[in-house]
C-alpha cells in the first residue's frame, strides 16, 4: 500500500468511529428480563466471569467490525467509478499479509488467557457442599438429594403451566412456560453439586442466571456446580432437543436461606414419611379415588384429557385394558407402554399414589368397576416381576 | 489410436449422452426402497405380515447390476475402441483412486468408534478417568477390560435394575476372539486369514508383473489363485462367524464388542466380496475376452488397487481388533 | 467420433439422457432451487408458529419434524447441490476443459439426488411421522426413540452422500486433470481452488457421515450398542462422530462461496483480487483446521476440561485465515474504481454479514461462554449469518453474475437492486434479534416460548417473511431474463471480468473448448 492510501485509510477510520454509540447501543438493558437483549450478569461468581468474558470478545469483535467495515465504507464511498476513480493496478504485498496474520493472531491468545481462567474454574467440583442427582425424563426432571445414609429425598418437577394456556384458550400467565410443580430448592452460599444424567434421550439443565448448562446424557453422569450469592427464584429450560415436549420441560431453582432450607428439608422429609406410612395402610375406595384425581391431573391428564377422552395417549374412558383385569392395567402404567409416549410411572410414582391413580381411572369416567388397588398391591405387583 | 484434432492436440472424448445413469438410479432407488421397508417390516412391522419388501430389493438390486454391467461394457468397449486418450484415462486413475481414499475414510469412522470406546468410553463407564468420576452411581459393580465380557447392563442386573437400559437386551459373550491358547495356534482361523489375505495381494502382484512381460499364461493363473484365496478367505470368516454366534455366543447383540467386532469385520468381509468379483471379472475379461495388454490394463490394475486396500485394512483389523 | 460438436437431444431427453456439464449444471441449480423453496417453506411455517407465544398453527412433534426437515433440506438440498451446479458450470469453463472429466458419472451424480430427497420428503407423510430429531440426528432420539420413518432418512443421507463423493470426485478429475495448457496450479481461479479444496473435505467427510447413518441403522435393527451404555457405547460417540463430518460440512457450504465472492468483487472492483497467493493459503489452513475443531459444538457433554482446551484454541485459530480472506477482499476494492451492479451488492452484503457471523462464531467458540450461549437462538443466529447471508447471498450474487452469459440476456437490474435491498433489511430484521434472545435464553428448537421473548420473536418472522418473500422477485427476475431478457452478445459481459469464461462467446456454447486454449 502507498503512502497515500494508508492516509486515506486513517480518514476512513476516523469517520467510521462515529458508528460506536450505535453498537454500544446493544449493551443496554440487561437488568429487565421483557426483551433482554443481553446474557444475565447472573447471581454466580462464575456467571460474573462468563459475562465479563463475553462483553470482553463483544467489545473486541465490535472495534474489529468497526475498523474492517470502516475502511470497506470509505472505499465504497470514494473510489467508485462515478467518481471517476482510475483503479489502482496492487495486487499483493507480503508484508501487509504477514500483518494481517500476526496481529489477529495476537488478538485471540488475549482472549484465550480469560477464557482458560474461567473455564479452569468452572471445571473445579472440589468441596461441594451438597450433590444433587439431576436426570432428565421425557419431559420432566427428577431431583435426587444424595445424602449420606443413602435417605435420599427425591422428586419429580413438571410443568405446571396448563395445557390451556398453551392452546391459547385461557389468559397466559406471567411465568407461562418457566413454571414447575416442585421446584429444585437449594441454600444461598453454597457450593452445590449436580451429577447430572438421563433416563432416556439427551436432555441439558440450563438456567441463565447460575451460568450452568449440562447436557445429561443418559448412562454418564455428568458434574458442574453452582454457588448462587442471592436468593431468588431462577428459571431455565431443557436445552437439548428431546422430543416432542423438549419446549415443556422448565427447570425453577429457589435458593433460599440456610435457615429456610433447613426448614424445608424438614417438611420434605416429614412428607416423606407420612407417605412410607400410607404405603403400609388399606383406603376405602373413596379415599383412593379422590388422591387418584389429584395425582391424575398433575401427571396423566396432559396425554389422556381432562375427562378422559384421550389425546396423545389413547382414551381411559371405556378402555378394554382399563375395564380389564387389573394386572394388564397396573402393568402399562408401571412399567409404560414401551415404544410409546407411555412411559414406565412405577419408578416415578410412589405406591400410594400409583394406587390410587389407577382405582381413579378404574372408577371415573364412567369406567364404573367399583374394584380398587391397595398400595400394599402394587408394591407386591413391582416384586413380582 | 486416439483421435486428433486438426492441431493436432488429442481430444478428451465426451460421452454422448447417455441413459445409463438414469437406469442406474432407477435400480439403486428400487433396491434402496426395498431394503428399508425389509428392515422396518423386521423390526416394527406385524410379524407374518405379506409384503412385497423382499421382492422390490430384489428386483432393484439386479437392475442395479445389470446396469453396471451394461456400463463397464461400454467403458470398456470404448477403450478398446481407441476412443480413450491418456488424458482421459487419467481421469479414470484419479477417479479410482479418491474412490478408494474415501472408503478409507469409511472404515476410518469405525476404526475412531472402536478406538473412542476401548481408550476412553469403557474405562468412564467403570468410573475411572476425567470424564466418569461419578458413572459409578449407575454402573456399580462394572469392570472394564476389553474384549469387553460383561456389559454394564449385565453387571447392574440387567435391564430392570437400570432404566437406562433402552436399547434392548446385551447379553455378553463368554469367549472373545481374541489369540488364546498358544497349544491351538492353528485352530485360530484370523492368523490364516491373514496368511490367506497377505499372499493373495502377493499373487496379484505376480500376476500384474505376468501381464507387464506379456505372459498371458502366468497372468490368468496368478490372478486365479488370488481369486481362489479370496474365496478361502470367506470361506474361513463365514466359519468364525458361525463359531462366534453358535459356541462362544459373541452376536451382534453383545454389547459394545459384539458390535465394533462385526461392524468393522462384516464390512471389511463385505469389501473382500467386492473385491473378489472385481478380480473375477478381469480373470474372466483375460481368460475369454483376451482383454488387456502390457500398457492398458486399467481395469485389472483399479482392481488390485482395491485388492490392496481390502488387504490394507485387514491388516489394521487383525492389529487392532485380534491382536490388542 | 466425427461430429463431435453435436448440440443438445430434444425434449426430456437432454436432461434426463445428460452428459454436458452445462446441462447438468442447469440441473442442479433448478433442483437447488426447488430445494430452497421447499425448505424456506418449512421455515416459513416455523417463523409462523413463533409469531406468537403459544401453539396456533401446528402441534410440537411437526413442528420438530419442520425444523429437522429445514435444516436437512436448506444445508444438503439447496446449499450443497447449488454450489456443485455452480462447479459444473463454471469448472470447466474456467480451467478451459472440454467438459467434467467422467461425465457419464456427473449425470449419475445428479440423478440420484431427487429420488433421496423424494425418499427424505415422504417421511414426513409415514405412520408416526417423519424425522423430528433435528438434522443433527442425536442419538438415542435418532434411534431408540425414533419413529419407523428414521431408516428411509437413514438411506436418504446415504443416496446423497453417494452423490456428493461422485461430485467431489469429478472435481477432484477435472480440476487435476483437465486444465488447459498453461493453466498452472497458481494461475486458477479462486473459485476453482475452493472448490477442489471442498471436493477433498467431501471426499474425506462424507464417508465418515455414511459410516455414521450406518452405525444408527444396526443399533436400531440389529441390536447393536453402538450408541447405548447399557451395552458399553455411548451416545455422545455419536456427536463426536458426527461434527467430525459436521464442522468440515459447514466449510463445504462456505468455501465454494467464498471462491463467488473472490471472483465478483475484483470483477467490480476493476482491480486485480489482492493477495491471491494468501487467499489460496488460507483457504487450504480452514480446511485442515476444520479437521481438528469439531468438538466445539459439543462443549457441554462433559468433556474432560483438556479436550474442552484443545478444540477451544483449534476453533479460534480459524478466525486467523478467514480474517486474511475478509482483510483481502477489502484491499481488492481499495482504490479500485467500484460499481455497484446487483452481484456486487450481493457480495459486499457477503462480505458485512458473513463477517458478523465470524465474530458471533468466534464467541461461540470460547467455550466458557459457550456453555450461556449453547443450543439458545444466539446459534440460530449465527449460522444464519453465516450460511445465509454466507452461502446464499453469494450463491445470489453467483446467479446475478454468470446468469447473461449463461443464457446470453441481461437481467433487470433495477429489481435485481430492489431483490437485495428488501433480502438485506429482511435477512437482518429476522436474523438480528435472534441475537438478543439467545442471549437472554431462548432455547432453540422449542415450539413456543416464554412471555418475554415475544417482541423480538414478531421481529425476526416479519423479517423472515420479508427475506422469503423477495426470493419471488428473484424467481421472477430469473424467469424473465431467461426468457425475455434483453440479448447481449459481449464476451465479457462486464467491464472488468477476468478469465477464460469471459472468452467464450455469450451465450455460452453447448461445447466450449473441445481443444484446449493457451494460457498464459
Ligand atoms: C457456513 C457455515 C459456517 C461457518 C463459515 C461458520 C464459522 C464459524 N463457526 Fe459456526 N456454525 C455453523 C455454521 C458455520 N459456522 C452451524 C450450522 C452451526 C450450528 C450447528 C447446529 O448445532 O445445528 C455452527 C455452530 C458453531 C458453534 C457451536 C455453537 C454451539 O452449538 O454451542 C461454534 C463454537 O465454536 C462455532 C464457531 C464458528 C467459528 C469460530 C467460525 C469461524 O470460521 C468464523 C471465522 C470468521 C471470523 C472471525 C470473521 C472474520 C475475521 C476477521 C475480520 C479477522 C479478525 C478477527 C478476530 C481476530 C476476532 N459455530
Ligand atoms: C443453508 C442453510 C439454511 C438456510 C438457507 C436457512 C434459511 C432460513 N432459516 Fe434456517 N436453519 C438451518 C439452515 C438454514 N436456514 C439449519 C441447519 C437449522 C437448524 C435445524 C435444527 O435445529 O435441526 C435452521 C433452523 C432455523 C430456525 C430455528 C428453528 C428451531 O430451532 O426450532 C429458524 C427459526 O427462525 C430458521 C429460519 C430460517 C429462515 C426464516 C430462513 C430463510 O432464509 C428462508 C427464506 C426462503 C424462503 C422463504 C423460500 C423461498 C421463497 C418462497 C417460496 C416465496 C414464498 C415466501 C413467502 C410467501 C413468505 N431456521
Ligand atoms: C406423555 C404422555 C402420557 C402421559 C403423561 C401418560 N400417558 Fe398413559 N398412555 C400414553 C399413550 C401414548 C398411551 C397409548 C399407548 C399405546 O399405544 O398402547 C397410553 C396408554 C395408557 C394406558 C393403556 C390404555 C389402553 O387402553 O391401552 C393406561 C392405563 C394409561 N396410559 C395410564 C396412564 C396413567 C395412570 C398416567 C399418569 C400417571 C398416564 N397414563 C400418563 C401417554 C401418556
Ligand atoms: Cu428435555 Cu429437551
Ligand atoms: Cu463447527
Amino acid at each position: 500500500m502507498c503512502f497515500k492510501a494508508k492516509r486515506r485509510l486513517t480518514l476512513a477510520l476516523s469517520s467510521m468511529s462515529a458508528l460506536l454509540p450505535l453498537t454500544a447501543a446493544t449493551a443496554w438493558a440487561q437488568d429487565s428480563k421483557v426483551n433482554a437483549i443481553n446474557m444475565p450478569v447472573g447471581v454466580t461468581e462464575v456467571s460474573a466471569s462468563i459475562y465479563d468474558l463475553h462483553m470482553i470478545i463483544f467489545w473486541i469483535c465490535v472495534i474489529i467490525g468497526v475498523l474492517v467495515f470502516g475502511v470497506m465504507f470509505y472505499s465504497i464511498f470514494a473510489h467508485r467509478k462515478s467518481k471517476g476513480v482510475v483503479p489502482a493496478t496492487f495486487h499483493e504485498s507480503t508484508k501487509v499479509e504477514i500483518a494481517w496474520t500476526v496481529v489477529p493472531f495476537l488478538i485471540l491468545l488475549a482472549m484465550a488467557v480469560p477464557a482458560t481462567k474461567t473455564l479452569i474454574e468452572i471445571y473445579d467440583f472440589d468441596d461441594a457442599e451438597m450433590d444433587i442427582l439431576v436426570t432428565g425424563f421425557q419431559w420432566k426432571w427428577k431431583y435426587e438429594y444424595l445424602q449420606e445414609d443413602g435417605e435420599n429425598l427425591k422428586f419429580f418437577s413438571n410443568l405446571r403451566t396448563p395445557q390451556d394456556e398453551i392452546y391459547n384458550e385461557e389468559v397466559k400467565g406471567e411465568h407461562y412456560l418457566l413454571e414447575v410443580d416442585e421446584p429444585l430448592v437449594v441454600p444461598v452460599d453454597t457450593k452445590v453439586r449436580l451429577l447430572v444424567t438421563a433416563n432416556d434421550v439427551i436432555h441439558s439443565w440450563w438456567v441463565p442466571d447460575l451460568a450452568v448448562k449440562k447436557d445429561a446424557i443418559p448412562g454418564f453422569i455428568n458434574e458442574t456446580w453452582f454457588k448462587s450469592t442471592q436468593v431468588g427464584i431462577f428459571r431455565g429450560q431443557c436445552a437439548e432437543l428431546c422430543g416432542k415436549e423438549h419446549g415443556f420441560m422448565p427447570i425453577v431453582v429457589h435458593v433460599v436461606s440456610k435457615a429456610d432450607y433447613v426448614d424445608w428439608l424438614a417438611t420434605k422429609q416429614s412428607e416423606a414419611a407420612e407417605i412410607k406410612e400410607l404405603m403400609a395402610q388399606s383406603f376405602t375406595l373413596d379415599e383412593l379415588a379422590e388422591r387418584g384425581k389429584g395425582v391424575y391431573q398433575r401427571s396423566c391428564l396432559a396425554c389422556h384429557g381432562a375427562n378422559g377422552e384421550g389425546g396423545v395417549g389413547k382414551a381411559i374412558a371405556g378402555s378394554l385394558l382399563v375395564t380389564g383385569a387389573i394386572n394388564g392395567h397396573l402393568d402399562s402404567v408401571v412399567n409404560g407402554v414401551p415404544g410409546t409416549a407411555m412411559q414406565a410411572f412405577g419408578g416415578q410414582l410412589n405406591d400410594v399414589d400409583m394406587a390410587a391413580v389407577i382405582t381413579y381411572q378404574r372408577n371415573a369416567f364412567g369406567n364404573n368397576m367399583g374394584d380398587m388397588v391397595q398400595p400394599l398391591d402394587i408394591f407386591n405387583f413391582k416384586k413380582g416381576q | 489410436m486416439s483421435t486428433q484434432d486438426s492441431t493436432g492436440h488429442e481430444e478428451y472424448y465426451v460421452p454422448e449422452s447417455s441413459g445409463m445413469a438414469i437406469s442406474a438410479t432407477i435400480g439403486l432407488v428400487l433396491s434402496i426402497f426395498g431394503a428399508a421397508n425389509v428392515l422396518n417390516d423386521m423390526t416394527f412391522g406385524e410379524p407374518g405380515a405379506e409384503t412385497n419388501s423382499w421382492t422390490i430389493f430384489i428386483v432393484g438390486l439386479f437392475w442395479f447390476a445389470a446396469t453396471l454391467f451394461v456400463w463397464f461394457r461400454t467403458t470398456i468397449r470404448e477403450n478398446r475402441a481407441g476412443m480413450n486418450s491418456a488424458q482421459l484415462k487419467k481421469s479414470y486413475v484419479l477417479g479410482m483412486f479418491w474412490f478408494i481414499f474415501s472408503e478409507v475414510m469409511f472404515f476410518f469412522c469405525f476404526f475412531g468408534a472402536l478406538f473412542y470406546v476401548r481408550v476412553l468410553v469403557g474405562p468412564w463407564l467403570a468410573g475411572e478417568g476425567e470424564g466418569g468420576t461419578m458413572n459409578y452411581l449407575l454402573w456399580e459393580g462394572f469392570d472394564y477390560s476389553w474384549p469387553m465380557m460383561q456389559t454394564p447392563q449385565e453387571a447392574v442386573g440387567g435391564a430392570g435394575a437400570q432404566l437406562i437400559a433402552n436399547n434392548g437386551d446385551f447379553v455378553s459373550p463368554h469367549t472373545s476372539m481374541a489369540f488364546g491358547e498358544v497349544e491351538h495356534w492353528w485352530h485360530w482361523l484370523p492368523m490364516w486369514n491373514t496368511l490367506l489375505l497377505l499372499s493373495s495381494s502377493v499373487t496379484v502382484h505376480i500376476a500384474h508383473l505376468g501381464l507387464l512381460a506379456n505372459n498371458r499364461s502366468k497372468f490368468n493363473i496368478w490372478l486365479g489363485i488370488s481369486v481362489l484365496l479370496a474365496l478361502g478367505f470367506l470361506y474361513l470368516q463365514y466359519m468364525e462367524y458361525h463359531e462366534a454366534y453358535v459356541l462362544y455366543g459373541l452376536t451382534l447383540d453383545s454389547g459394545i464388542y459384539g458390535s465394533t467386532f462385526f461392524m468393522l469385520t462384516g464390512f471389511h468381509g463385505f469389501h473382500v466380496a467386492m473385491g473378489m468379483t472385481m478380480l473375477l471379472i478381469q480373470w474372466l475379461r483375460s481368460i475369454r475376452g483376451g482383454h488387456f495388454t502390457a500398457d492398458d490394463h486399467f481395469g485389472f490394475e483399479a482392481s488390485s488397487w482395491y485388492w490392496h486396500f481390502v488387504d490394507v485394512v485387514w491388516v489394521m483389523l487383525f492389529l487392532l481388533v485380534y491382536i490388542l | 467420433m466425427g461430429d463431435h460438436h453435436h448440440g443438445p437431444a430434444k425434449g426430456l431427453k437432454r436432461w434426463i439422457f445428460a452428459t454436458n456439464h452445462k446441462d447438468i449444471g442447469t440441473m442442479y441449480l433448478w433442483f437447488s432451487f426447488a430445494m430452497f423453496i421447499l425448505g424456506g417453506s418449512f421455515a416459513m411455517i416455523i417463523r409462523a408458529e413463533l409469531f406468537q407465544p403459544g401453539m396456533q398453527l401446528i402441534r410440537p412433534e411437526f413442528f420438530n419434524q419442520m425444523t429437522t426437515m429445514h435444516g436437512l433440506i436448506m444445508v444438503f438440498g439447496a446449499i450443497m447441490p447449488s454450489f456443485v451446479g455452480l462447479a459444473n458450470w463454471m469448472i470447466p469453463m474456467m480451467i478451459g476443459a472440454p467438459d467434467m472429466a467422467l461425465p457419464r458419472m456427473n449425470n449419475w451424480s445428479f440423478w440420484i439426488l431427487p429420488p433421496a430427497f423424494l425418499l427424505l420428503a415422504s417421511t414426513l407423510f409415514m405412520e408416526g411421522g417423519g424425522p423430528a430429531f433435528g438434522w443433527t440426528f442425536y442419538a438415542p432420539l435418532s434411534t431408540t426413540y425414533a419413529p419407523p420413518s428414521v431408516t428411509f432418512f437413514i438411506f436418504g443421507v446415504h443416496i446423497l452422500g453417494l452423490s456428493s463423493i461422485m461430485g467431489s470426485i469429478n472435481i477432484v478429475a477435472t480440476v487435476w486433470n483437465l486444465r488447459a495448457p498453461g493453466m498452472t496450479w497458481m494461475k486458477m481461479p479462486l473459485f476453482v481452488w475452493t472448490w477442489f479444496i471442498t471436493a477433498y473435505l467431501l471426499i474425506a467427510v462424507m464417508p465418515v457421515l455414511a459410516g455414521l447413518v450406518t452405525m444408527m441403522l444396526m443399533d436400531i435393527h440389529f441390536g447393536t450398542s453402538f450408541f447405548s451404555a447399557a451395552g458399553g457405547g455411548d451416545p455422545v460417540l455419536f456427536q463426536h462422530i458426527f461434527w467430525f463430518f459436521g464442522h468440515p460440512e459447514v466449510y463445504i457450504i462456505i468455501l465454494p462461496a467464498f471462491g463467488v465472492v473472490s471472483q465478483i468483487i475484483p470483477t467490480f472492483a476493476r482491480k486485480p483480487l489482492f493477495g491471491y497467493d494468501s487467499m489460496v493459503y488460507a483457504t487450504a489452513s480452514i480446511a485442515f483446521l476444520s479437521f481438528i475443531v469439531w468438538a466445539h459444538h459439543m462443549y457441554t457433554v462433559g468433556m474432560p476440561v483438556s479436550g474442552e482446551l484443545f478444540f477451544m484454541y483449534a476453533t479460534m485459530l480459524i478466525a486467523v485465515p478467514t480474517g486474511v480472506k475478509v482483510f483481502n477482499w477489502i484491499s481488492t476494492m481499495w482504490r479500485g474504481s467500484m460499481t455497484f451492479e446487483t452481484p456486487m451488492l450481493f457480495s459486499i452484503g457477503f462480505v458485512v454479514l458473513f463477517t458478523i457471523g465470524g465474530f458471533t462464531g468466534l464467541m461461540l467458540s470460547i467455550a466458557p461462554s459457550d456453555f450461556q450461549y449453547h443450543d439458545s437462538y444466539f446459534v440460530v443466529a449465527h449460522f444464519h449469518y453465516v450460511m445465509v447471508a454466507g452461502a446464499v447471498f453469494s450463491m445470489t450474487a453467483a446467479v446475478y453474475y454468470w446468469l447473461p452469459k449463461w443464457c446470453g440476456r441481461m437481467y433487470n437490474e433495477t429489481m435485481g437492486k430492489t431483490h437485495f435491498w428488501i433480502s438485506f433489511v429482511g435477512f437482518n430484521l429476522a436474523f438480528f434479534p435472534q441475537h438478543f434472545v439467545g442471549l437472554a435464553g431462548m432455547p432453540r428448537r422449542i415450539p413456543d416460548y416464554a412471555l418475554q421473548f415475544t417482541d423480538f420473536n414478531m421481529m425476526s418472522s416479519v423479517g423472515a417473511f420479508i427475506y422469503g418473500g423477495s426470493q419471488i422477485l428473484f424467481l421472477y427476475n430469473v424467469i424473465a431474463t431467461i426468457v425475455a431478457g434483453q440479448p447481449i452478445s459481449d464476451e465479457k459481459v462486464w467491464e472488468g471480468a477476468e478469465g477464460l469464461e469471459w472468452t467464450v462467446p455469450t451465450p455460452a456454447p453447448f461445447h466450449t473448448f473441445a481443444v484446449p486454449p493457451q494460457v498464459k
